[in-house]
């Protein structure tokens, strides 16, 4: 198969995008199912961003907000620790994704806890805690409803607010027949949510330690918010022994006024609810508690340093932009191999990986939908065109799509090998239709040729003056 | 260098040029009814919102509403007689049976619904999430328009722990099919209080 993007490392067989979403598409019917059912929770977004008239006036708070955040942000990280550990909370620092883990692990021992409870935290997603955890002799157990189904299934999440939303319900049903012990056949998801109930209120009740996210940390008070709808971060933290928090250093915002700001952004621009179920605000941990905060870098400084794409990191992680995305909706979050998919992690990724992650911001119709969307303004679609450049540029895209760049490069440059080139084209189309409309041409996978038109506008255009 | 010195004068170096914070971070939201707009609100996400007139009228509701659960917990001092065993534990996980609890919220948001629970309104963390059904009690005059005026009007720090809860546990985890009843609480009511 024709690999436009030669930048694998030697020791991985990891398919790229465009190979991984080949695949995904094979199956149509399920390609255009997801992309509908995406779609509709983009049109959710719309209906409750319209009832809020100053929609726009809120994200530019809200993009200014985290610009002023991260202008100042070791500052803020400072005052956020010092308010933490006056309210009786254990702060570490984790350079990187291995450090966080270690720190976790740390905690459990301490603890004398080999279980624990999870819930969604992204960030411990791209630092691989759970298979280090297992890896430990640590039963690591997620319980968000779209986590769990994906831990069962022995699959990353393909989306940061819908973890399963590449899954029919019937795959759902067989997972739960397999594991929770549901019938067989049983794909109703009322009753598949209930069994999960069940199931996991068991480890809510049985887990000394638990860990959740981080949506906001607030450095005027030194506490974090965390939201939900399921309500399992609430059951884990306020039954266990032990919480642990992790956040990315990027989740500061200045003052807890700020969070009228974006609580008002997130949910809309997730699922369209005017506000989670849940907004928990933790601050202290309750008596006979230990409460722990990891403060993790894990590549975010190197990414605030690149005025470029620094932007990147005012992410409020709502998953809008996975949402309306043309590519995204059309080849699912695994495509993308990375912790968070779409056009945010499309642009996240390549910090972490440039060689490894070549080929993500190749994956984008550079629409601009994306950007859009974004409720803190992030312009991504401009990202993602900067970071094709310096892929290029740092030798990270192949010679292929090189040498095509440079031809396209000297016929666009040319008007007359231009019009030349673009007469040859209609002509073969006409008579030779498969020349372009056979397998080897890579945009005729999917897609239907479109018929050449008989002239140029140039051509009509010089006619039509000849003619008056 | 420990991590904690490395990533602060990483950040230190990396960071963009001083931009000041927004002037306005504020909306006004200008609701003719805050009462109404809560509970169209709280309708449209799964709650249910009942006006009273006072707590004897509440009482009738939550009695001839949750009159088959066995296990009820009232935190609310009006509705005390409510309960149907001291529930005054000291382990959360014994929690774990409640069918009901009964809780006074300190204020409601028009916009989404919300009613911010602290801690000290449940007596355990974890009581308005364990239980299997919630009613939530609010005078309609601790209602304000959005969330900017929710945090115009709360000290977030004063509580070791608080929430704003807006409606019952949902999922849609499943094909985007809503189920309601995830983790916490299956049901919500929230119980209007009029002139009080």
């Amino acid at each position: 198969m024709e690999n436009p993007f030669g930048s694998k490392p030697a020791t991985s067989n990891m398919m790229n995008h465009s190979e991984a979403a080949e695949v995904f598409t094979e199956d149509i019917d399920r390609t255009t199912w997801h992309d509908k059912t995406l779609w509709f929770v983009r049109e959710k977004r719309d209906k409750a961003v319209f009832q809020i008239p100053e929609w726009e006036a809120l994200r530019e708070a809200g993009s200014r907000i985290k610009h002023n955040a991260l202008s100042n942000l070791d500052e803020y990280l400072l005052e956020f620790e010092q308010n933490a550990i006056k309210n009786g909370v254990k702060i570490h620092w984790a350079a990187d994704g291995h450090e966080h883990n270690e720190i976790v692990l740390q905690i459990l021992r301490e603890t004398g806890a080999t279980q624990m409870v999870k819930s969604k935290s992204m960030l411990t997603e791209e630092c691989h805690l759970n298979d280090f955890l297992i890896e430990k002799g640590v039963d690591v157990v997620d319980t968000d409803l779209g986590e769990r189904v994906v831990q069962l299934a022995g699959e990353p999440p393909s989306h940061i607010v819908m973890p399963c939303i590449h899954k029919k319900k019937e795959e759902i049903g067989a997972l739960f027949h397999e594991h929770l012990g549901t019938e067989k056949g049983a794909s109703d998801p009322k009753y598949l949510a209930e069994a999960a109930r069940q199931h996991l209120r068991e480890k809510f009740l049985t887990r000394r330690a638990a860990l959740t996210g981080v949506n906001f940390a607030i450095a005027e008070t030194g506490g974090f918010v965390v939201c939900t709808n399921e309500g399992n971060a609430d059951m884990g933290a306020h039954l266990a022994d032990v919480h642990i928090a992790s956040m990315g250093i990027e989740k500061i915002i200045p003052k807890a006024q700020h969070l009228g700001v974006f609580l008002r952004l997130l949910a809309r621009s997730a699922t369209g609810q005017p506000i989670t179920t849940y907004s928990s605000h933790f601050h202290r941990p309750r008596q006979g508690q230990t409460m722990h905060i990891i403060i993790v870098d894990n590549g975010r400084t190197t990414q605030l340093g690149r005025p470029d794409f620094r932007n990147s990191l005012k992410c409020i992680r709502c998953g809008a932009c996975m949402n309306t995305c043309p590519v995204y909706r059309r080849s699912g979050g695994h495509s993308y191999h990375n912790a968070v998919a779409g056009p945010i992690g499309s642009i996240l990724a390549p910090n972490l990986d440039m060689r490894k992650n070549a080929d993500l911001p190749f994956a984008s119709t550079l629409c601009g939908s994306c950007s859009n969307v974004c409720p803190v303004k992030i312009d991504i679609h401009d990202q993602l065109y900067k970071w094709r450049q310096v892929l290029v540029a740092e030798g990270y895209v192949d010679s292929t799509k090189k040498q095509g760049m440079k031809l396209m490069a000297s016929v666009l440059s040319s008007p007359k090998l231009f019009r030349f080139s673009g007469k040859a084209g209609r002509t073969m189309m006409r008579l030779l239709p498969y020349s372009v409309s056979n397998p080897l041409n890579p945009w005729f996978k999917q897609r239907e040729m479109p018929e050449p038109p008989k002239e140029s506008f140039r051509e009509w255009y010089v006619n039509r003056e000849t003619k008056k | 260098m420990n991590s904690r010195e490395r990533i602060l004068s990483a950040v230190k170096q990396n960071k963009p040029e001083f931009q000041p914070l927004p002037e306005t971070t504020r909306f006004q939201s200008d609701y003719p009814d805050l009462v109404a707009k809560f509970s169209e609100i709280l309708r449209f996400i799964g709650g249910t919102p009942v006006l009273v007139a006072n707590y004897e009228e509440a009482e009738t509701y939550i009695r001839q509403t949750y009159s088959d659960l066995p296990s009820v917990v009232s935190k609310v001092p009006a509705l005390s007689h409510l309960a149907t065993t001291d529930w005054d534990v000291v382990d959360p996980h014994q929690l774990e049976t409640v069918d009901l609890a009964i809780i006074q919220g300190v204020f409601g948001v028009a916009e989404n619904s919300a009613i911010w629970v602290p801690e000290e309104r449940g007596g355990h963390r974890v009581l308005p999430f364990i239980c299997q059904h919630l009613v939530l009690l609010l005078n309609t005059a601790d209602l304000v328009p959005n969330m900017h005026d929710a945090y115009e009007r709360l000290n977030i720090s004063e509580s070791g722990f608080g929430a704003f809860i807006a409606g019952p546990s949902k999922t849609a985890d499943i094909e985007q099919a809503l189920v309601i009843g995830a983790h916490g609480a299956r049901s919500l009511s929230v119980v209007l209080l009029q002139n009080s």
